[in-house]
C-alpha cells in the first residue's frame, strides 16, 4: 500500500496542493490570491516536472496495475507539465484585461492536470476514464471561464455536450470491452484481444473506443468542437486547450492502442490511417479561409493531429518515438504562438483578427521575426524543426507500408502551407493597416516567444535528449 | 428465462436512443443533457450485466464510479448552461450559433 502510494506520490502532492488551495482561496482573500496561487501552481508544476525527470527509469505498476508510472507515462507527464507551467504563467496580464482574474483559474488547471497525469499512467479502464473525466471537467469549466461573455459560454456548452458524448462513446466501449475480455485491465484485454479471429464485441468495443479518443485529440471526423471551443474560450486557455490536454489525449490513444490492443494491431492501424489523413486535409483546407487567428490555430492543431497520428498508424516502436517526438515539437511550436497571440492587443484590448498584423515587421521586426519561424515550423518548410518533426512520421509510415498515407500527407502540408505562409505575406507585405497593433512587449510573453522560436532553428542540431527519451518511452509500450 | 442478451439488448436500444436524442433534437438543451445520461445510464446496464453474469464485481465497482461522475457532469453542464442562459436568454439548441464556419 504506502509502496503503492508512493509510486503515485506527484498525482498525490498536485491534488493536496489543490485542495488546499481551494480552501484558503474561499475562506481567505479571494480573487487577491489569483496571482499568487498561479506562480505557486506554475513552480510546483516545475518541480513535479523536475522530480520526473530525475526519478527513477524503470516501470512501476501500482494499485493490481491500474497505475503504470513507465518511461512512456513519465515523458508525457514532463511535458504536460511543463507546457501546463508556461501557459500559466503567460496567463495573468491577459486575464487582468479582461477581468477574469478569478482564483478558480490555477485550481482548476491544477486539477485537470492531475487528470491528465492519470490519464497517462492508466493501466486499466477504471483509471483511464476517471483521470479522463476528471481532465475533461475541469476544462468545461474553464473553456466557459468569462461567465459575462456570449461566446465564452457558448464554447463551454459546444464542448460540455460534445465532450460528454465522446465520454459516453468511450465508457460504451469500455463497458463492451470488459463484457468480452472479462477484465478492465489492459494486461488482461491484451490477452483477451489476440490471434486471428477476434472477437466482434471486442471489435465493436474497440471502434466505439477509438472513436472516443479520436473525439478528445480531435481527429476528424470527431473534430466539430475544436474551432468554436479555441474561438470562444479566452485566449490563455485557448493556449491551455492547444498544448497539454492534446498532449495528453495523445498519450492516452498510443497506451490504450498498443497496451491494451497492441495483439491486433492489423484491426485498428487502416482505421488510425484514416482518420489520420482525413485529419491533415480537414485541418489543411478549412484554414484557409478563417479571419480570426484562434480559429486558425485550431484547424492547425487539428492538422497536426492527423500528422502525429500517422505515427500511431505505423503500429511500430519507431511511430510511437517519432509520434512523441512530433508531440514534444508541436507544444513547443504552440505555446511560442499563443505567446504571440497573447501579445496582440490594439489600444490595450487583444485582438484576435489576422488583418491586425498587416506590416507588423516595420512596427515590431523582432516579434514578426519570431512569428515567422515559428509559422515556417508549423507549416513544415526544411530547415524548422517542424519539418523534422513530420519527417519522424513520415519515415515511421514508409517503414510500415503507408507510403499512400505519406504521400497525402505530404501534399495536406503543402496546401496547409498556404495559409500559414498567408500570415507571414501579411507581415512583411500586407496592406498599410489602419491601426496598428499596440507596441509594447510583455516580458514574459516574448521570452516565451524567443524561447520558442529559437528552440525552432537550433533545435535541429540538438533535440537536448528527447530522442533518447521518446525511444525509450516508446521501447515499453510497443513489445 | 432472461439472459445476458436481453440486458445488453436493452442497454444498446437506450444508447441508441441517446445518441438519436443528442443528434436529432433541435429544440432544448436540457433534452442534451438527458440524452447524454441515457447513455450512461445504458453503460451502466451493460456493466452491471456483464458483471453479474462473469460472476466478477469489477463491473459494479466500475458502475459506481460511472453514477458518481455522471451526477458530477449533470452538475456542471446545468452550471454552464444557466450562465449561458444568463447572456443568452434563450436555450434552444438552435440559439447555440455564435461562432460558426
Amino acid at each position: 500500500m504506502q509502496a503503492d502510494l508512493n509510486i503515485m506520490l506527484s498525482e498525490i502532492i498536485l491534488s493536496l496542493f489543490a485542495m488546499l488551495a481551494l480552501i484558503s482561496a474561499v475562506y481567505g482573500s479571494k480573487d487577491r490570491l489569483t496571482v499568487p496561487l498561479i506562480f505557486a501552481t506554475a513552480s510546483i508544476f516545475m518541480l513535479l516536472a523536475l522530480i520526473s525527470i530525475s526519478s527513477a527509469q524503470g516501470i512501476e505498476t501500482a494499485f493490481d496495475g491500474m497505475f503504470v508510472n513507465d518511461p512512456f507515462a513519465r515523458f508525457s507527464k514532463v511535458i504536460i507539465l511543463i507546457s501546463a507551467s508556461l501557459v500559466l504563467i503567460m496567463s495573468p496580464d491577459y486575464l487582468s484585461k479582461r477581468k477574469i482574474l478569478h482564483f478558480e483559474y490555477p485550481l482548476l488547471i491544477a486539477l485537470s492536470v492531475v487528470g491528465m497525469m492519470v490519464m497517462v499512467s492508466a493501466g486499466d479502464l477504471m483509471s483511464l476514464y476517471m483521470g479522463l473525466e476528471l481532465q475533461s471537467l475541469c476544462l468545461y469549466v474553464i473553456a466557459s471561464m468569462r461567465r459575462d461573455s456570449l461566446k465564452s459560454t457558448e464554447a463551454g456548452l459546444k464542448y460540455f455536450v460534445l465532450g460528454a458524448l465522446s465520454s459516453g462513446l468511450l465508457l460504451y466501449g469500455a463497458s463492451l470491452t470488459y463484457g468480452y475480455a472479462g477484465t478492465t485491465g489492459f494486461k488482461g484485454i491484451i490477452i483477451a484481444a489476440a490471434g486471428d479471429d477476434v472477437d466482434v464485441g471486442l471489435l465493436i468495443a474497440l471502434v466505439m473506443v477509438l472513436s472516443g479518443l479520436a473525439f478528445k485529440v480531435s481527429a476528424v471526423p470527431f473534430h466539430m468542437w475544436t474551432p468554436d471551443v479555441y474561438e470562444g474560450a479566452p485566449t490563455p486557455v485557448t493556449a491551455f486547450f492547444a498544448t497539454a490536454p492534446k498532449m495528453a489525449a495523445m498519450a492516452l490513444f498510443v497506451r490504450v492502442m498498443h497496451d491494451a490492443f497492441g495483439n491486433i494491431v492489423a484491426e485498428w492501424q487502416q482505421v488510425v490511417a484514416l482518420i489520420s489523413m482525413l485529419s491533415m486535409f480537414l485541418g489543411a483546407i478549412a484554414a484557409i479561409g478563417q479571419t480570426n487567428i484562434k480559429r486558425l490555430m485550431a484547424y492547425s492543431s487539428i492538422a497536426h493531429m492527423g500528422y502525429a497520428l500517422m505515427g500511431l498508424a505505423a503500429g511500430t516502436a519507431f511511430g510511437v518515438e517519432a509520434l512523441l517526438i512530433y508531440m514534444a515539437i508541436y507544444v513547443t511550436m504552440n505555446i511560442g504562438t499563443f505567446a504571440f497571440i497573447l501579445m496582440m492587443q490594439r489600444d490595450g484590448q487583444p485582438v484576435t483578427d489576422i488583418a491586425s498584423l498587416s506590416m507588423l515587421s516595420r512596427e515590431n521586426p523582432g516579434k514578426a521575426l519570431a512569428m515567422l519561424v515559428l509559422l515556417f515550423s508549423l507549416a513544415g518548410v526544411p530547415p524548422s524543426l517542424g519539418f523534422f518533426a513530420k519527417w519522424g512520421v513520415w519515415i515511421a509510415a514508409l517503414d510500415a507500408g503507408l507510403v499512400w498515407l505519406v504521400f497525402a500527407s505530404a501534399l495536406a502540408s503543402a496546401i496547409g502551407a498556404y495559409y500559414y505562409l498567408r500570415i507571414v505575406y501579411l507581415m512583411y507585405f500586407g496592406a498599410e493597416p489602419q491601426d496598428a497593433l499596440d507596441r509594447r512587449n510583455e516580458p514574459v510573453l516574448t521570452g516565451v516567444l524567443t524561447v520558442s522560436a529559437v528552440a525552432m532553428v537550433f533545435g535541429v542540431l540538438s533535440l537536448v535528449g528527447i530522442e533518447g527519451a521518446a525511444e525509450a518511452a516508446a521501447a515499453t509500450l510497443v513489445r | 428465462m432472461i439472459g445476458l442478451e436481453h440486458y445488453l439488448t436493452v442497454a444498446a436500444t437506450l444508447f441508441v436512443i441517446g445518441i438519436f436524442g443528442l443528434f436529432l433534437n433541435r429544440k432544448n438543451i436540457i433534452i442534451l443533457l438527458m440524452s447524454i445520461e441515457l447513455i450512461l445510464l445504458s453503460v451502466n446496464i451493460n456493466l452491471v450485466a456483464f458483471s453479474s453474469f462473469a460472476h466478477d464485481l469489477v463491473g459494479q465497482v466500475f458502475t459506481l464510479l460511472v453514477l458518481t461522475v455522471a451526477a458530477a457532469e449533470a452538475a456542471i453542464g446545468l452550471a454552464i448552461l444557466v450562465s449561458f442562459f444568463r447572456n443568452r436568454g434563450t436555450i434552444a439548441v438552435e440559439d447555440v450559433s455564435v461562432m460558426k464556419g
